[in-house]
């Protein structure tokens, strides 16, 4: 799919750096009449089972074995695929990359653009969010000619599928953005650095010692999201004719569909559990840090 | 909030790190010094981002050898199926969106008037996450597997309940079948977006409305509903990019016979040889920069409203 605001849009929520938005009061429940009752569970159960209906369906479709039997073969011929193991290798190995060229190019800029020249600070917020105005599908077009010139021109480095991590770096920049943003505007960064600057540390190590560790919540976010980005990814690998793990998944659906919904469902459940903890993780950080700073404020 | 952080770092700070860092250089050395850190970040997105929109730019606009033209981009306008095409993809846009924002809104509500910390809304939302942006190829299988010609509801109908309906599953590779699955993605996607914006609906203006009398329908048509009005019209136009940008699902469901904006630029990157075909995957992915472009812009306006409220 494009690169579309997800989840990371409840991070931009005022709390900062929650992944999870909670809202303001925390036992604000509405005490609702006994119809709102009745219409919010209708809602839950058929919005909801519209929603499960498909993930269900997965399950039941990638288990069917001979004459109405259940089997688990398809799962098991995943790990026997090389194609998907590559799939899956390929495409973590891309995630690693981006995530850490995601950190590199965003952080320190952004801490600079905070505490040395905010006058930046919207440039680069407008640059960042810029990919949500430019579907994958565009970026491609225009990024063909110029994966076609590293490919002739940078040997083996410029051929390998590594290098969409370039291009992912891109796609993820707005949730980066965001999540980082929400967390960086929770602490006050120009006096964190003016102390640790003041006992003598060098900028690289006031970002990295000094900053980093308050905005831990924001980075780990950021870097989820860039990991479900980079292995959700299909648009820009298929058409630059890489084979990652959702290409292997497309293609293998035309070969045997049961494998391919079991891979499917076993990357979406993958994904599930992955955001799941990084909430639960992030979550208990930043309340601890919005507590410590935003009481004082009150 | 903006400002707290925007404007803490003052030329008071700048002052205090240079004094502790021992520099003597001129504040405007040192000014142009603070710029050049940026160059990496500018450089980056200056290579990857806005080299291919020029390439995509400059190229609708040229002939393969370099030439200007304006071929391509009138075929926006006069070739009837490119338009046919464009006008198909902003239709499966806006009613998914709709649908998209109905549905989700709705469970975002549902959700929001349950308890803040509960299980419930945690599982909604990491699963919303994953539906909303994980999605593409995978749903379009989950798809298969439940509407497909084996899918499980089909089986259902057709062999243990013996009604007619759905039996014919080629619906599902046809835009109907687009549109449902698109619908799929675009509610999750309307509760993760909607979602900040019902939370910031206060409890004490419900019951400030309550203590006059308000009944919790005037409170939705006088308070609550003026006031998420421009988040749901915002959370409206994301989700109408979403879908007018999406290929992945496209591209799984329909193998043949492009009849989508994305699906169509596929096609064009794919036979760029043809003579006469070079540039015009540009102009069609100029065309998407400029609608996607106009929607985000509007987006923008209404976000700058929307934010008024929800603190």
């Amino acid at each position: 799919m494009t690169a579309s605001p997800g989840f990371e849009l409840s991070a931009a929520a005022p709390e900062g750096g929650a992944l999870v938005a909670r809202p303001k009061g925390a036992g604000r429940r509405r005490r609702g009449s006994r119809l709102q009752l009745v219409a919010r569970i209708a809602i839950l159960i058929v919005v909801l089972g519209y929603l499960i209906l498909p993930l269900f369906a997965m399950l039941e479709f990638s288990t069917r074995g001979p004459f109405g039997s259940r089997t688990l073969d398809s799962y098991g011929a995943i790990l026997k695929n090389q194609n998907v193991i590559d799939g899956v290798t390929t495409s973590l190995q891309i995630a690693v990359l981006t995530v850490i060229g995601m950190l590199v190019l965003l952080v320190p800029t952004m801490v600079w653009t905070v505490i040395r020249v905010p006058r930046m600070r919207q440039v680069v917020e407008f640059l960042c969010l810029l990919p949500l105005a430019i579907p994958a599908i565009v970026i491609v077009v225009g990024i063909a000619p110029i994966y076609r010139w590293m490919g002739q021109h940078l040997g083996v480095v410029g051929a390998s599928p590594l290098t969409l991590a370039f291009i992912n770096i891109i796609l993820v920049l707005p949730f980066a953005y965001r999540a980082i943003d929400s967390s960086l505007r929770s602490i006050d960064s120009a006096t964190l650095a003016d102390a640790a600057r003041s006992l003598g540390a060098g900028w690289p190590r006031t970002i990295v010692q000094v900053i980093a560790p308050n905005i831990r919540g924001g980075i780990l976010s950021a870097a989820v999201l860039a990991i479900a980005l980079v292995l959700g990814e299909f648009t820009i690998s298929s058409l630059l004719a890489f084979n990652t793990l959702q290409v292997v998944i497309f293609t293998l659906g035309q070969q045997d569909p049961f494998v391919s919904v079991a891979v499917s469902f076993a990357a979406l459940v993958f994904a599930f559990v992955l955001l799941i903890a990084i909430t639960r993780f992030a979550g208990g950080r930043d309340r601890r840090t919005q507590v410590e700073v935003e009481e004082p404020a009150t | 909030m903006a400002e707290r952080s925007g404007d803490a770092p003052g030329p008071g700070t700048a002052e205090t790190a240079s004094l502790a860092s021992g520099e003597a250089g001129s504040r405007r050395i040192r000014g142009a010094g603070n710029y050049l850190a940026l160059l990496p970040f500018f450089l980056y997105v200056g290579l990857f981002l806005i080299l291919p929109t020029l390439i995509i730019a400059i190229g609708a606009f040229t002939t393969i050898k370099g030439e200007p033209t304006l071929d391509n981009v009138s075929r926006l306008f006069t070739d009837s199926v490119v338009v046919e095409t464009f006008i198909k993809s902003i239709q499966l846009a806006v009613l998914t969106a709709i649908g998209g924002a109905i549905f989700g809104g709705l469970l975002a509500w549902a959700v929001v008037s349950g308890n803040p910390n509960g299980l419930l809304r945690q599982l909604v939302i990491a699963a919303s996450g994953v539906l909303a942006q994980f999605g593409g190829v995978m749903l379009a299988f989950a798809f298969l597997a439940t509407f497909g010609f084996n899918g499980l509801v089909t089986i259902f109908l057709r062999d243990i309940v013996h009604v007619g309906l759905l039996t014919d599953a080629s619906w599902l590779y046809s835009l109907t079948g687009l549109a449902v699955v698109y619908t799929y993605f675009q509610i999750p996607l309307m509760l993760i977006v909607f979602l900040p914006s019902l939370d910031g609906v206060r409890q004490e203006w419900y019951d400030a409305s309550a203590s006059l009398g308000g009944s919790s329908w005037s409170f939705w048509r006088h308070v609550g509903g003026p006031i998420l009005a421009p988040s749901f019209l915002g959370a409206l136009l994301l989700l109408f990019t979403n879908a007018f940008s999406a290929y992945a699902t496209a591209a799984a469901l329909i193998s043949q016979g492009a009849s989508i904006v994305t699906l169509e630029i596929a096609g064009a990157l794919q036979s760029e040889v043809v003579p006469g075909q070079e540039n015009f995957g540009k102009a069609l992915a100029l065309g998407m920069i400029v609608i996607v472009a106009f929607v985000m812009l509007l987006y923008a306006l209404i976000q700058r409203r929307a934010s008024r409220w929800v603190r």
